[in-house]
Formats: C-alpha cells, structure tokens, sequence
C-alpha cells in the first residue's frame, strides 16, 4: 500500500503560534452556491493548526470578500467553489485586491475546478489551486508557506 | 393481523447460543487476526465479526417485516416491486440555455432515459433574473436558466409532457416553476390528469444543508405547504414535494442522520397540512422522498428498509392514516457525489455501480446515476451515458431486479435495519423535544451535527482509518489519459447574453396591465396569508418573470441570513 507521507494536521501548530503574530486567513464561498461542506472542513482545519479563521459564511461577493480581506488585514484569502464560475469571479477577486494595491494578499482557490482551469488561475495570480481529493494536511502545509512567503 | 411470533423458538435460541460460546472459545484458541483493530459503519455503529440468527431473535417477522406490499413495508411498497416495473431511470440534466438542456434531454430518452430531472442554475435557484448583478458569472453554470415562461416552452419543445415525468430540482421559487411547467404542459394540451412529476419543494432542508434559501424558515415552510395544497386539487399526479435526505448526506452527516433528519422535516409537512385542516390520508399518498445512496452497500440497504418502516409507524401511529398509500414512503436515489473522486476519475464508475446496487438492493422508486467525471465539472454526453447505461445493466443484466428485498432475512441486513432505526429515533425524539424542526434548524442544532460529522469524515480519510481508493492509498503515476478527460465546459458570457436577451425580450412583449395586476394580487394574496399558488400561477402566464415574482414574495416574507456553524 502506498500512502501519502504528510505530517498530520496540527503537529506544528506551536511554530506557527510563535510566528510574529498569528496567521490570519478569509475562508469565504464566492458566489451564488451554498454547499459548504469543503469551506467549513478547510476552516476547522486551519483553526486546529493555528491560523486564525474568518468565516464569511455564503454568497459573498468579490467585493464582499476584498473589503473583508482589507479590514481584518488576511494574509490568504481561500475560496471555496464547486460552482463552475470561478473562471468569470476569481479575477474579479484578483482585480480587486490590485485597485486597492494589495496584491500582497495570497489568494487560493479549493474546490470542483477543472486542472486546465486550475493552471489559468494560476497564470492569472492565484497562489495555489487545490482540487477535491487535496489532503487538509497538505493545504495546510502550503498555506503555512504562502504566509512565510507573504511575511518575508 | 394480529400475530406476532418470533422467527426463531427459545429452544433453538439456547442450543444456538451454546455453539457460539464454543466457536468463540476455539476461535481465540486458534489465533485471531483482524485486518483492524475495530470495524463499524460510516455512522459509527459496531460490525461485529458474523451474525447469526442470535442477532435478530428478538425480530417478530409478521410485525416488523410483513410481505412487500403489507404494513410497515420493510420489505417493499409493492408485492411485486421490480418484477412489475424497473425503477424510472431518471438523470439529473440541464445546463446551459433551454435550447442545450432541450437536446440532452432527447439524446437521454433516445437512450432509454425513463423520467427527465431538470438542474437549474443559481440564479433561477435562488429566484433572481440573469439581468440580475448578482447572478453575473452563475448564468447556465451548473443548470439551466429558466427566468421566463418563454424558456421552459423552449426545454420541452418537441417532448410530449404527457408522456413524460419531470423531477424539478427547485426549493423556494417551486411555485413558480410548477407554474411554468403547468402552463407549458396545458399549452401543449395535456390535460391536467396527465401532468406527472415532482417538485424538490423541500424548504426546511435548505437550511439544514443545500443552503439555496431566501425566505426565512416559517414563510419558507408555509410556501411550500401552499404549493401541497393546490397541487392535492389540482394535479392528481404530481409529487408536490420530494423531502430530501441527499442533500443531508451530501453536507456530511451520516446515513442515520440523514435519515433522521429527513423523517423530522417530513413531519413537519404533515403537521402543517393538519393544522390547515386536511385529514392525513387526504394528502400523505403525494408525499414522496429523496435519499442518497453510498458506497457501503449495506449500511445503505439497511437505511432504506428502516426508512420504510419508520415513516409507517409515524404515519400510522402518530398521525393515524388508515390507507396504505398514506404510510407508504415511496423515494427517489441519487448515488452520492461527494464520494466521487477527481483523482483517477474512472474509478467513480465502479463506485455508482455500488451504490446504485445499494439504491436497487433497498428497493427506490427512482434513480439518478452519477457521471464518473462528476468531481470536476457537469457530465459530457459521453459520461451521461456510462451513467444510464450503469443502470440498464443493472436492471436488466444483474438478475438483482428479479425477486423482492433479496437481502431480506439476511442477519446482518436485518440486524443492522433495526439499529439504524434506533438510532434515528433518537435524533427524531431529540428534535420532538426541542419543539419540531423549526426550532431545532434555529436553534442550530442539525446544522452542528452536519458540520461535525462532515469534519469527522475527513479526518477519518486523513488519518487512513478510511481507505479511499487512488486517493489516500494504492496511489500510483497518474496516466496522461485520466487526467485530460474530456470535460464539458460552458460558455458563460453567451449563455448569459441569449438569456439577458431573451428576458428582455419577454418584458418588453407582454401585456403590461395584465402583468402589474397579476404581480399586485399576489403582493395582496401574501399579505393577507392566503394560499399564493393560484396567484403565482396568474403572474407566470401574464409573463411575469421569475426575479419578478420572487421579489414580490421577497418583499413581503423577507429574506433569511444565517447564523454561522463552523
């Protein structure tokens, strides 16, 4: 049996504590969709490992999310999407955070979103994609090294 | 009938009871090795190593499993079940513009398809027009948009709406789309005796798990109760409601949670129609259910045989119905997608026909199959077919369609039917005490369990005491082949330009007078609490669009914000 080899979540939870102040990341549903289910395990999980979580809850919009980003000052902003329109909002999202000069915020994108579209966003800015079937620890892992990124 | 007798006599019992104690005691003699240290369902219950008639001696055969066809139905609605009739093969479609949903849908009855199901897109979901701000990038996405009359004419063009049964898959606007499909079939001069299908209609669960709400949960609840009422003159065929479980399941909860959650919510119905003064048995024949199917096969089997008994007693006992239709719990199957996986999607085909083989084994009315590809974008014509096909094999080449509830009798089966129903009772009972689903969905209180077991799952799989194939164990290199599958991608821009265009055009077309009177009456019917359909059916043939009316009812009923779980 091959089995992936990630650390579980939350074994480095200290470090991060320690890390000049607490990681904050937006985990919002962008969009028209309500199914939540992925948006609230990714945000239980980044609590447990120690980031501090805002939940914006559902049907937010691009505007929504940024301005929320801008106020609690986020490192990440994740969005959560099985809707299929995340080629037409994620720009926008992308957009936004330019105009008011805070590129500087990552932003990842979870969910149904098909791999040629995965790469599109990423040429467009998106930090980092990740499909269904993405370990919780890896996306974790990842988001932890997107907020050194941001932080250095 | 007033038997009652026990399947297996005392004295059977005890020699019984005395050869296991020996095989326990050889079998640790022997060495035991297990693959695990514990083995117990998805919803947490214990599996022990075999069963044995010791598990269900205490079943009474005559009371609690009957005949198929007989009270409390464990074993089947009907005596016959699918040596009469296979199940209606019924797959979820839509998408794009009416014109694209209107051509897949005949490409699936060409193909043997028995029933349509139509998927609409969140702006028609959540009663808002393509011209709407908010539904800019949604439009035909994930369904298909239906703003206008106009477009429902458009999706059953050249489809004999009397031959045909729809399934629409719509919560808070399902007055008004049984109000187009109603018109759309009258116009094609089906008489209304012949208007056959289902509206999803299933307002509480929303906010227990899809979360396409708008209306707050007591006006949600009383439109869709209004939409029972007129259906029960109106439309002797029609499924007014599908109370559904899927979405429960889908959300995270466990098959006895769905389970019990979705019996709560249909209680709730049942007691609404009471309160407007309707007699069970005038109404409960119409009610019909929605239940997802997974891949443990047998903790699914198990679910639906205990739904059957338990809407029964609840029928019978609580809400004393006298006719058999009353207390039969008759329900659609969709095979769950959440267990569908993006990576190695190919395998999924093997996972629908597992529990599809569930949905059949547990005796549904109906099913839709998932498409293999379904984890990453809406099914290609290519997949769709697999999916239908999935099910004509298994009706027609499986021989599992032959005989009755074949698992009946098994000990494991029987044993687990009755724990499942037990432990279901306990969250209905616990919902009884907080005053009814209103309250307890207010209260947070199936949103919390959801939301829990959601996580619980997941670790579950990152932890490994969940095998997922190709996903967290017996991972190999990837082929070229499975990860471009060819998926089907939706130009957005242009749906949403014909559809902009086409409600437009509706606007500007219609008899204004006629439109703003329809559109008045309904603010006046709501506000004075009067039944809305009647009036919702007005404005949707004066042409009233969708955002239209919905926003009329907006007005008056308000618009629901929830409380956050995580």
């Amino acid at each position: 049996m091959i089995l992936y080899s990630e650390e579980l979540i939350g074994s480095e939870e200290s470090s991060l504590r320690e890390y000049r102040k607490i990681p904050k990341i937006i985990v919002a549903k962008l969009g028209l969709d309500g199914h939540d289910r992925g948006a609230k395990v990714v945000a239980r999980a980044l609590r447990d490992a120690g980031f501090e979580v805002v939940y914006t809850g559902i049907r937010q919009t691009p505007e929504m999310i940024v301005n929320t980003a801008l106020q609690e000052d986020a490192d990440v902003i994740g969005i959560s999407m099985l809707s299929g329109s995340h080629m037409t909002l994620v720009p926008m999202v992308l957009k936004l955070l330019k105009d008011n000069g805070a590129e500087d915020i990552k932003v990842v994108v979870g969910g149904t979103i098909p791999p040629d579209d995965a790469e599109k966003l990423k040429e467009m800015g998106v930090a980092e994609v990740f499909p269904p079937d993405t370990p919780l620890s890896y996306i974790v892992k990842r988001i932890k090294e997107l907020v050194e990124e941001r932080r250095k | 009938m007033d038997y009652s007798f026990k399947v297996f006599n005392r004295e059977f019992i005890e020699i019984l009871s005395s050869i296991i104690e020996a095989w326990e005691k050889e079998k640790i003699e022997e060495g035991y090795r297990d693959r695990k240290k514990s083995f117990e369902t998805e919803s947490g219950i214990p599996i022990k190593n075999v069963y044995t008639p010791l598990d269900i001696s205490d079943q009474d055969y005559i009371q609690q499993l009957g005949m198929p066809g007989q009270y409390p139905f464990t074993r089947g609605i009907h005596y016959n079940m699918y040596r009469g009739r296979v199940w209606t093969m019924r797959e979820f479609s839509g998408f794009g513009t009416p014109e694209d949903t209107n051509r897949r849908f005949k490409y699936l009855i060409e193909h043997g398809e028995t029933g349509l199901s139509i998927a609409f897109d969140f702006p028609t979901l959540l009663g808002i027009d393509p011209d709407d701000p908010r539904a800019y990038g949604e439009v035909g996405v994930v369904g298909v948009s239906v703003p206008t009359l106009n477009d429902m004419e458009v999706i059953f063009n050249g489809i004999n709406m009397g031959e045909v049964t729809t399934n629409m898959t719509i919560n808070p606007p399902a007055p008004v789309m049984l109000s187009f499909y109603v018109a759309t079939a009258r116009s094609q001069g089906v008489p209304d005796e012949k208007i056959g299908g289902t509206t999803q209609n299933d307002q509480l669960k929303e906010f227990i798990a899809q979360k396409s709400w708008v209306f707050p949960p007591q006006p949600a609840l009383k439109i869709g109760v209004d939409l029972i009422e007129w259906s029960i003159k109106n439309l002797p065929k029609w499924n007014p409601i599908s109370i559904s479980g899927y979405h429960i399941y889908e959300a995270g909860a466990t098959a006895v949670e769905e389970l019990a959650l979705t019996l709560a919510d249909g209680i709730e119905y049942v007691r609404e129609m009471i309160r407007r003064g309707y007699k069970v048995d005038d109404f409960a024949h119409r009610l019909s259910f929605f239940f997802a199917s997974g891949v443990q096969v047998f903790e699914h089997v198990a679910k639906f045989r205990a739904a059957r008994r338990m809407w029964a007693k609840i029928m019978k006992e609580w809400f004393g119905a006298t006719k058999k239709r009353s207390m039969w719990l008759r329900f659609h199957t969709q095979t769950s997608g959440v267990e569908l996986t993006a990576l190695e999607p190919y395998n999924n085909i093997i996972r629908v026909t597992l529990q599809a083989l569930a949905a059949v084994l547990g005796g549904t009315q109906s099913l839709h199959t998932n498409a293999f590809d379904e984890a990453l974008a809406l099914p290609t014509e290519f997949s769709a077919k697999i999916a239908l096909r999935t099910q004509q094999i298994l009706a027609y080449e499986s021989g599992i369609a032959d005989t009755v509830d074949p698992l009946g009798g098994s000990y494991y089966i029987e044993w687990l039917t009755d724990r499942i129903e037990e432990e279901a009772w306990k969250i209905i009972y616990k919902i009884e005490e907080m005053g009814g689903m209103i309250n307890a969905i207010e209260k947070g209180y199936p949103q919390s369990l959801i939301t829990e077991s959601a996580y619980r799952k997941q670790k579950s799989i990152e932890e490994m005491r969940k095998i997922v194939v190709g996903v967290n164990a017996f991972k190999g290199e990837i082929l070229e082949e499975e990860k471009r599958i060819p998926l089907l991608k939706i130009d957005e821009e242009k749906v949403r330009e014909q559809q902009i265009q086409r409600v437009r055009r509706v606007r500007s077309e219609r008899d204004p007078a006629k439109w703003r009177s329809s559109l008045l009456e309904l603010e006046r019917a709501a506000m004075r609490g009067e039944n809305i359909m009647p009036y919702v059916y007005n404005a949707a043939i004066s042409r009233a669009t969708l955002g239209e009316i919905m926003g009329t009812l907006r007005e008056i009923y308000g618009e629901w914000s929830e409380p956050i779980y995580l």
